[in-house]
């Protein structure tokens, strides 16, 4: 115990270095969940297309091995263009930018499907309810639609969230000195590996908790109004 | 949520832009491994220490460059040289045919065989036969990895991603033998706490056709200028005493080698 | 055609298409492996957490609570890397098993899916029409036969598309053997890059392998689902 006391300092940076970029990957994976979810609910057949072979892409490859492809094949892509236009000199992937690129990307598959489900629950009837009463597009949209949209999202949004919080453990594996990397190195030089790696288990299963509790929070202020069988 | 994502677009553009400024600089970027005592290892609050990390800094001064070291796994180190995340290999890396291919090599900097590890005591025969159905870890991607597959095929090879993870595995247990240089086994591991109880078994193996002739800086093909800087920084280092004593700090004997 | 010719040498040439076929058998292998004993092992304890077992279903809970809040890659790294620091796991007569990389994934492995297998189970005990529970007791079946009976199959028979899910995670999952001294897919892959200084050809054909097996178990899951959910769809005459 006293040498994770010794190592607490990597161990802190670690677990905000993985917090980090755990939100950068949700951001990345929300705005493509959205736009993938439009795409499948659009009537063009190209945008569908287009968003059903993301999922599938997504379904097919291992995240880590997608990681791997992102962090060196990006690289050398943009170093090509770059090459090639003379637009840029030099643009690095680091390890941080390829973890949470890559992550985004894959959990923005789980969330278009999240969105397309939440969409297509949204009451029909309220809407027109709300164009009767002359309200104007953006009052309809925050005051009906977003509402539904939060709650009927939530549930599934919070799994997301909870995977994506559980793949940030693969970053370390590219080099990225998140909360595992910085664990496993000290262990590693420690000899003790069995502590740190129980460490680590626990501080992400405080993650988890403290993720659901605040979800739940929410999730139960969206459904005041909301009458239970 | 318009806040968070203003933060996250401000954090991404923070990110590109950092990267790219770090660039336009006049600086030599370095990649070491930092997994690998007593070449090159980290100390508890993260400063990379290590002869490697010696040299690097010893050869900039000479070089007259502002050098920055970038740590980098040894899996991804000739790849990632070649996306230009660093403009140099200073990592023990052997100057071997294969890697010729892909990358321009200084002068050598040191030498030294690559030495069987096994339980103190154990009368094994470092040949092909003598170590068949034995697990023998070795660090994936190095010429001792490539060594083992050509030469002995009967031993059940495990490739491990840094020596160290080997070293661990070989301490539980789970390995009977390790292929690893000398001088980075001897100082990582059996002089060590962790090493008790080890010790080499059979010759020096250093066939020039696996091995090839010595550890020297890589550099991406093309940039000659950069490569000669470094072979005369290497022997300007050489020359005046600065090489030894590095030397000195880590090891008892002159490792540059024949 | 030079080019494909000369990728085609790095990734299969120089005996390296004996890495990719012991990856792809141990792939299949393990994963195969995992998720039969996974299984098996989460029926009883999905069973104890739906009839809400008041020793038995707080325990369980907790086991899978842990399995499923925190990263399969440490939970592995625990076993794999962490147990040897204790002597007394070295000197247990598990040792000889513990020892070997495949055994201690293995079991991490196992743990995992069981734990994420349970709770499929239990949504889908909990899910059993009351109607043909009821029945069931109507017709005098003792508890343990209408376990057996009438609720584990129609459970089972929920739980079809969301096991299936597990299963492609589990493949996905699997990936974490490369980054242990085993040959996976995904190690076969790394070894290739690492043996001739590249960085991603070697992960174009792993990926393509991996898109194949989900391929694979995308069609036996939906096979099964047409033959056991066939009561459910609608009627075409």
């Amino acid at each position: 115990m006293e040498t994770v006391i010794d190592y607490s300092p990597a161990i802190l940076r670690g677990t905000g270095v993985t917090i980090f970029l755990a939100i950068c990957s949700l951001m990345v994976s929300m705005s493509l969940g959205l736009i993938a979810a439009w795409g499948k609910l659009s009537s063009s057949p190209i945008g569908s297309r287009v968003a059903n072979s993301y999922t599938t892409l997504i379904r097919g490859v291992p995240d880590l091995v997608l990681m791997m492809l992102i962090y060196f094949g990006l690289q050398r892509l943009l170093n090509f263009v770059g090459d090639y236009t003379g637009l840029w000199g030099y643009i690095e992937i680091n390890t941080f930018v390829a973890g949470f690129v890559t992550i985004g990307f894959v959990i923005g598959a789980y969330m278009t499907e999240t969105f397309r489900g939440a969409i297509l629950a949204i009451p029909r009837g309220q809407i027109e309810a709300g164009i009767a009463c002359g309200m104007s597009k953006s009052l309809i949209f925050r005051r009906i639609i977003w509402p539904h949209l939060v709650r009927l999202a939530l549930p599934s949004f919070t799994n997301n969230w909870l995977v994506l919080l559980k793949t940030t453990a693969l970053v370390s594996v590219i080099g990225q000195k998140d909360l595992v990397y910085e664990a496993f190195t000290a262990g590693r030089s420690t000899r003790q590996l069995f502590t740190f790696m129980f460490v680590v288990l626990i501080i992400y299963l405080i993650m988890t908790a403290a993720s659901q509790t605040a979800l739940g929070l929410v999730e139960r202020r969206y459904n005041v109004g909301v009458r239970r069988a | 949520m318009f806040k968070k994502i203003t933060m996250a677009a401000a954090g991404l553009a923070m990110t590109f832009a950092a990267s790219s400024a770090m660039a336009d600089g006049h600086m030599l970027k370095i990649g070491v491994e930092g997994a690998y005592p007593p070449f090159s290892e980290k100390t508890a609050d993260g400063t990379l220490v290590g002869f490697d990390v010696d040299i690097a800094m010893a050869l900039c001064e000479k070089m007259g460059k502002k050098c920055e070291l970038v740590e980098q796994d040894w899996d991804g180190i000739i790849p990632n040289l070649l996306n230009k995340k660093y403009d140099a290999i200073i990592a023990s890396m052997s100057i071997t045919e294969e890697r010729k291919k892909k990358v321009d090599f200084s002068e050598k900097y040191y030498n030294t065989p690559s030495r069987f590890v096994a339980k103190e005591g154990v009368d094994w025969a470092d040949t092909n036969e003598g170590l068949a159905g034995k697990t023998v870890g070795v660090q994936r991607g190095t010429i001792q990895h490539d060594y083992l597959l050509a030469v002995y095929p009967d031993a059940d090879v495990k490739p491990y991603g840094t020596a160290e993870e080997a070293y661990l595995d070989i301490e539980a247990g789970r390995l009977d033998a390790i292929l690893v240089d000398s001088l980075a086994v001897d100082g990582g591991f059996l002089k060590t706490d962790a090493g008790k109880g080890f010790a080499f078994f059979g010759g020096d193996h250093s066939d020039p056709k696996y091995f090839g002739d010595g550890a020297g800086v890589a550099v991406r093909k093309g940039e000659e200028e950069l490569r000669d800087a470094f072979t005369k920084a290497i022997q300007e280092i050489r020359a005046d005493g600065t090489y030894e004593k590095i030397n000195m700090k880590y090891f008892d004997f002159d490792i540059y080698g024949g | 055609m030079e080019f494909i010719i000369e990728y085609f040498t790095l990734i299969l040439g120089d005996g390296n298409w004996k890495f990719w076929l012991e990856g792809i058998s141990l792939t299949l292998m393990f994963v195969s492996l995992s998720l039969l004993i996974g299984g098996v092992l989460s029926i009883p304890l999905a069973i104890a957490r739906a009839n809400r077992h008041p020793i038995f279903n707080p325990m369980v809970w907790s086991f899978t609570y842990f399995f499923r809040g925190t990263p399969l890659l440490v939970q592995t790294y625990l076993l794999y890397y962490g147990l040897p620091q204790f002597d007394f796991v070295k000197d247990s007569f598990m040792w000889p098993m513990l020892r070997e990389a495949t055994w201690c994934a293995l079991i991490a492995f196992t743990l995992n899916t069981a734990a994420y297998t349970t709770e499929i189970f239990r949504g889908a005990i909990e899910a059993v029409p009351h109607g043909e529970i009821e029945a069931a007791k109507a017709c005098g079946m003792s508890p343990f036969k209408r376990m057996r009976r009438i609720i584990l199959p129609s459970a089972l028979r929920i739980s079809l598309p969301a096991y299936s899910n597990e299963v492609i995670f589990m493949l996905h999952g699997s990936v974490i053997l490369g980054v242990l001294p085993i040959i996976d897919i995904f190690g076969a892959a790394k070894t290739i890059n690492s043996r001739y200084y590249v960085s991603f050809e070697g992960f174009i054909p792993c990926a393509i392998l991996y898109m194949i097996l989900v391929f694979g178990i995308t069609r036996i899951f939906r096979m099964l689902e047409k033959r056991y959910h066939a009561h459910l769809r609608p009627r075409t005459s």
